[in-house]
């Protein structure tokens, strides 16, 4: 089963890659031989490596999810980061500090997510993580009598984002 | 028409590479200047690339020419593969910075006093 998805992915990243390059549909008769036998021999290689990490990582409701929130929410919150920049850039306002959250997220991907999303979206950034899973933040302009921030906090919807992507 | 809606989005990228160039020249210390080098120039490049995008698309429609398709193709992975490494430098710039211990400047709270000494 493993074999076959790695075999799809494979093939589809392929594929777009090299999108246009003649007239059937939109790739050219070597292109499309060419990828299958490519994908084919990655399916083969990775099979063993990746093992049951396929099924987490190839999950079609996964993407569709991630999709939805790099449209939606994400792109909003980095709106809204910017702006904020923006807004300390020339009035100079900053008071700035490393604060800690607990987001309580298990797996590595799950962490990956919610980092990156840490550090495109307002005032944080993402500098440390320890083994329990606490994030190290440095945030921007630490509000007065929030330097112990719950991740909603600091955040808002990010986590509860990143909890259902990839948990 | 078409100019009008390029020229919109380029000018939304350009300002906000503008405030970030800014920042990194305003900022007191590392740590705020990775806040504006990150997050402006991301937004500011995906508005650039957007517009590149569209453009292809317009060239796209009345011709149906497979070059163009190559051209908003790649510059979407450009977008992907943007916003999936910008954040990772961003973070490891910070660690390393604070790794060899760069105090934030005029910080409130600095949870990471003392980190490294332990791990």
């Amino acid at each position: 089963m493993s074999l076959i998805t790695a075999f799809l992915w494979s093939l589809i990243i392929y594929l777009i890659l090299t999108a246009g390059s003649g007239s059937i549909l939109l790739w050219s008769p070597e292109e499309l031989i060419a990828g299958v036998i490519i994908a084919a021999i990655i399916g083969y290689a990775t099979n063993k490596i990746m093992g049951e990490k396929f099924s987490y990582f190839f999950n079609p409701k996964r993407w569709l999810l991630l999709i939805i929130y790099a449209i939606g929410p994400l792109f909003f919150a980095m709106a809204r980061a910017n702006l904020d920049v923006a807004y300390r850039v020339i009035t100079g306002k900053i008071r700035p500090g490393i604060v800690k959250i607990s987001p309580g997220l298990t797996r590595d991907e799950s962490k990956t997510l919610l980092a990156n999303s840490i550090t495109l979206t307002p005032g944080t950034f993402t500098l440390e993580i320890d083994d329990e899973g606490n994030f190290y933040v440095h945030w921007i302009y630490v509000p007065e009598g929030k330097e112990k921030p719950t991740p909603e906090e600091l955040c808002r919807y990010l986590p509860k984002w990143a909890r259902w992507i990839g948990e | 028409m078409i100019e009008w809606i390029l020229l919109v989005l380029l000018t939304i990228g350009v300002t906000f590479n503008f405030l970030a160039s800014i920042g990194i020249l305003r900022f007191p210390d590392v740590y705020t200047r990775i806040h504006a080098a990150t997050k402006c120039t991301t937004f500011g490049t995906i508005f650039i690339v957007l517009s590149a995008i569209v453009y292809s698309i317009y060239r796209w429609l009345p011709e149906h020419n497979n070059k163009w398709i190559v051209m908003g193709i790649h510059s979407l992975l450009v977008l992907i593969f943007l916003l999936l490494t910008n954040p990772v430098g961003a973070h490891a710039i910070g660690r390393a910075a604070r790794r060899i211990g760069i105090k934030p400047y005029a910080s409130v709270i600095d949870e990471l006093e003392g980190f490294y000494d332990e791990h």
